[in-house]
Formats: structure tokens, C-alpha cells, sequence
């Protein structure tokens, strides 16, 4: 058994940390996070309510916990289109001869140059501002890198002695596909993961707070922020949690991402 | 030593004229892409039954040679014929006697297995691929015949030494009962202590289960060893055939000469030979 690494363990427990918080606001928040009370409007953090309220008496610490469903939300959409797509894309790109392969690649190229929040605000203003048609706007965007990664993992298995002598033994190329590529890529693919989630909530936080994510009443810590605008001097704290709860997540799955790639990458082999 | 074969028995594998040329990427606009010779034109012929051995250094198309007789790659020209088939340009659906008959071990008993297959499934994949019944028993008397405990099908290949993954790689081989086993420097990547011992027993099931082998080394102590018929290959073709003796004792083509030269024998040390005069012997011969 290898020794765990410190980013693993540190990105862990932040992601599973906001796993639980999603979790828990099913069964219980501090208030109701959409509830509008103007008597309590713009309290400061005190014991009643931890991290104060917003502009509509919501308090922020239950809008947070109710937010988090949003971000994981977006993450598991964003990085499953990419991932249903790019996988099989990458392996596709590996297998197939030259020429194919390059069309692949080069079409990837494209969608790699092509800004992800231009892609989501085009979808948003074609198919109508929701968190679900950002999301897919940004895993459509984060395609192109899944396809490049799991190609370059592809192609080294593809090199692989073992793959010869599948051939040799008759396999045709999908079962190899299937049954030797895939597995030996599946690490190549969580780290992705991890890395594509990170930027995800980053990309649904930009888009609320543009206005082409999350609709209102649902919770949602970027659009918490564009709300927070108007009180940046007067009231900062409305900025600083759900910023700090961005910046949190984001840093959790990214160190989540290289402790996979640190566990995973020196040597297969060693890994069981 | 093996015993010389009949020259009248039948033809296992005919290669006439073969050539393989890889393209290389473009370096100029103008100028058509170099390309890099790998086989020039080798003829080859290995009967049934017969222990044939290739020798050559790094590079020189060994594996080449190899993979297209194993219908692994395309040839640029020429034709390798097995058990009376062209398989040269056959599509891969047509191919499904050769790969039921010819198997092969690779070099690098750390790329060859699966890393994520257990040892069971590696053995028995080319039985489920070509449809025939996978059992535990069949997989239990293979990992018998290679001198490895039957609870070896549970592990992972990561769980076992190199001399041991070579021999679930010949287990594997031998699954589909190919007539034609080819070995592709399979002793080359393991420890001196194992070489003998893996040698052993390929040249053991070899003769017991009668097939043809075409075994290729760059060590020509190792192919005396096993073989009865080598072909020395440089540089993308034969320059020489011949019986294994007859080559060791009497080198033709200079190439071979300084092959043969260049063997560590107890004697040469003794005297107090170097490296630099093998080189040296090896050009003036």
C-alpha cells in the first residue's frame, strides 16, 4: 500500500466536506435559504445568523449549504457530458488510422480555441439562461482536453505488448477498446475529472454572476456574489463567503486532481 | 542439442521478398517524406516442427519480420505465406486460422500482461476470443505446464517476477494450441539466473507439443542454445542461413564474423582480451 499524499488527503476532505454540506441542507439548514424576511435584512454575522443576511433578510450560511447542491450539481454535468464524449472521442482518436485520427484532433483543436463562457452565454441565449444548459455548454467546452488526455493514454496502450497479443489472439478493436484501453486509462480519467469539476464551479460561478447560470430564487454562490455588488463597501461579507466557498471548492477538487495524479502516475504497477 | 530436422518436411512459414517501408513525417515541403527501410527484401523459409532462430542487433528488422508474420502490420511488398495461406493482404476477418495457430511471447514481460486483468482472464483470452470453451481446467493445465501453482490465476501480473510473467505469457501463447510459436526475445528482459530456466521450457513444450518455433535474439549464445536453423539479419535482411553449427563454426558474410567474435567465451578472458579488440578483430575479419 502506497503512502497517502498530503494534496489527497487535504482535497479530499474539502470535497467530501461540501459533499456532506449538500447532503445536510436536504434534511436541514439554519433557516429556509429562500426565505425572505426584510425585517432581518443585512444583519451582521452574530449567533443567530453565523454569517449574517443578505439584502432580502435570506440568511447567507443556508443559502451556502443550498448553493453547494448547485455547484456539485454543475460539476456531475459538466464532467459527465465531457467525459461521455471526450472518452470515447480520446480512444477513438487513438485507434483509428492517421488521417481519421487528425480530423478528430484538429476538430478538437477548434473547440479548444473557442472561449467555454462564450459557448455557455450562446447556449444560454439560445436555449434560455438554466443551470442545466450552462452546464452542458461547459462540458461540451471542457471535451477537447479529455479527448487530448485520454488519447495520449490511449496511444501508449495502444503500444503496449499486451495489446499485440490481444490482436494476435484475434480480438477485433472495439472488445480491445473495450476490455484493455479503457481500463488501463480509467486513472487518466479521474483526474481529469477532478481537475474538469474544479473548473466547472468556477465557469457556473462566472455565469451567474454574468446572468446566464443559476435563475433565481435557487441558491447559487455565484450569483450570492453578482447580489453582493451593490453592498461590495458597505456590507463585503455578502462577497467574502460565497467567495471563499468558491475558492474553497475549487482548490479541494483541484488538490483532489493532482493527489490522483501523483497516486496513480509513477508507476502503475505499484498501485494495488 | 536439438537434433537436425528433415529437409523434406513440409513448409511451416514461407517469407518471399518482403519489404516494409514506414513513412517518415514530412521534412521539407518540396521533397517526398523520407521513409525508413525497415526490412529490404527477406526470404525466409521455416519447416514444420523446425527450431528456427533470427539474429541480429537492435533495429535491424527483427520485429518487423516478426509482426508481419504475425499479421500484426502490412507489408510495403511482398509475401509471407503460413500453413499454405498468402496472408499478406487477407483482411483481419479472414485471419482467424492464423491466430488460432500462430501465438506469440513477447520480449517485455512488463508490457505484455494486462495490468489490470487478472492472470486467469490474461490466459484465457485468446480462448474466448476464438470461441472456444474458457474453463478453469483448461487455464489450471496451462499454468501447470509452465511450471506456475494454480492459485496463480487469482493474482494480478504486478504480483509476480519476470520470469514468472514470461511464463503466463507462454501459458497464454500455448492457450488456443497454436502449431507455430514465435518468440520475440523472450528471454532478453530477465535475470540471468531465470534466462536458462525460461529457455528450458519453452525448448521443453516446444517438443512436446511439437510446434514450430521461430525464435529471434540478439544473442546468438542464446539461439545456439535453442535453435536448429538461424538467419542472421542486418540492417533489414538476411545475410546469412545456415544450420546453427554450421554458422557458429564457420562464419560466411562478415557481419556474422564479427557476431561470432564478439561472444564472451572463458578463454578470451582468460587471455586478457578486451572489448576494443573484439571491435578490432571483428573489422579486420
Amino acid at each position: 500500500m502506497k503512502r497517502l499524499n498530503p494534496s489527497l488527503i487535504a482535497g479530499g476532505v474539502i470535497v467530501a466536506v461540501i459533499v456532506l454540506m449538500a447532503l445536510v441542507s436536504f434534511v436541514w439548514t439554519p433557516y429556509d435559504a429562500t426565505l425572505v424576511s426584510p425585517a432581518s435584512r443585512l444583519l451582521e454575522p452574530s449567533w443567530s445568523h453565523w454569517f449574517g443576511t443578505d439584502k432580502f433578510g435570506r440568511d447567507i450560511l443556508s443559502q451556502i449549504m443550498v448553493g453547494s447542491r448547485t455547484t456539485l450539481f454543475v460539476g456531475v454535468v459538466a464532467v459527465g457530458v465531457a467525459a461521455v464524449i471526450g472518452v470515447p472521442l480520446g480512444i477513438l482518436a487513438a485507434m483509428v488510422r492517421r488521417w481519421p485520427s487528425e480530423v478528430i484532433m484538429r476538430a478538437n483543436d477548434l473547440l479548444l480555441a473557442f472561449p467555454a463562457l462564450l459557448l455557455a452565454i450562446m447556449f444560454g441565449a439560445v436555449f434560455g439562461a438554466s443551470t442545466l444548459t450552462a452546464m452542458i455548454a461547459i462540458g461540451i467546452a471542457s471535451v477537447p482536453s479529455f479527448a487530448r488526455v485520454i488519447r495520449s493514454g490511449a496511444l501508449q496502450v495502444m503500444r503496449t505488448e499486451y495489446v499485440l497479443a490481444a490482436r494476435a489472439a484475434g480480438r477485433q478493436p472495439f472488445p480491445i477498446a473495450l476490455r484493455h484501453v479503457l481500463p488501463n486509462v480509467t486513472s487518466l480519467i479521474t483526474v481529469q475529472a477532478s481537475v474538469s469539476f474544479a473548473i466547472a464551479v468556477l465557469a457556473e460561478a462566472a455565469l451567474s454572476f454574468l446572468g446566464y447560470g443559476t435563475p433565481p430564487p435557487t441558491p447559487s454562490w455565484g450569483r450570492m456574489l453578482q447580489e453582493s455588488q451593490e453592498f461590495l463597501f458597505s456590507a463585503p461579507r455578502l462577497a467574502i463567503f460565497p467567495g471563499i466557498a468558491i475558492a474553497i471548492a475549487v482548490l479541494g477538487f483541484n488538490l483532489l486532481g493532482d493527489g490522483l495524479r501523483d497516486r496513480f502516475d509513477p508507476k502503475l504497477e505499484d498501485r494495488r | 542439442m536439438p537434433d537436425i530436422h528433415d529437409p523434406e518436411a513440409p513448409t511451416a512459414i514461407r517469407v518471399v521478398d518482403l519489404v516494409r517501408d514506414y513513412p517518415r513525417p514530412r521534412t521539407s515541403l518540396l521533397q517526398p517524406a523520407p521513409v525508413v527501410r525497415a526490412l529490404r527484401g527477406v526470404s525466409l523459409e521455416v519447416k514444420q516442427g523446425e527450431r528456427f532462430g533470427i539474429v541480429g542487433e537492435s533495429g535491424c528488422g527483427k520485429s518487423t519480420l516478426l509482426r508481419l508474420i504475425a499479421a500484426l502490420d502490412r507489408a510495403t511488398s511482398g509475401h509471407v505465406i503460413v500453413e499454405d495461406t498468402d496472408i499478406t493482404r487477407l483482411p483481419e476477418c479472414r485471419l482467424r486460422s492464423l491466430r488460432e495457430n500462430l501465438q506469440l511471447v513477447f520480449q517485455d514481460p512488463m508490457s505484455s500482461l494486462d495490468p489490470r486483468m487478472r492472470v486467469r482472464d490474461i490466459i484465457a483470452e485468446p480462448l474466448v476470443v476464438q470461441g472456444h470453451p474458457a474453463s478453469g481446467q483448461r487455464v489450471r493445465e496451462l499454468l501447470e505446464a509452465v511450471g506456475l501453482s494454480a492459485d496463480a490465476g487469482d493474482r494480478y501480473p504486478h504480483q509476480f517476477s519476470g520470469g514468472q510473467r514470461q511464463r503466463i505469457s507462454i501459458a497464454r501463447a500455448l492457450a488456443p494450441r497454436p502449431r507455430i510459436l514465435i518468440a520475440d526475445e523472450p528471454v532478453s528482459a530477465l535475470d540471468v539466473s531465470v534466462r536458462a530456466q525460461v529457455l528450458n521450457l519453452i525448448s521443453d513444450l516446444v517438443d512436446e507439443l511439437n510446434l514450430t518455433l521461430v525464435f529471434v535474439s540478439h544473442d546468438l549464445s542464446v539461439v545456439k542454445h535453442v535453435c536448429d536453423r538461424v538467419a542472421v539479419m542486418n540492417a533489414g535482411q538476411i545475410v546469412e542461413t545456415g544450420y546453427t553449427g554450421d554458422v557458429y563454426a564457420a562464419p560466411q558474410h562478415p557481419y556474422t564474423q564479427r557476431l561470432v567474435s564478439a561472444i564472451p567465451t572463458l578463454q578470451r578472458a582468460l587471455s586478457g582480451a578486451t572489448t576494443a579488440d573484439l571491435l578490432a578483430k571483428g573489422e579486420s575479419a
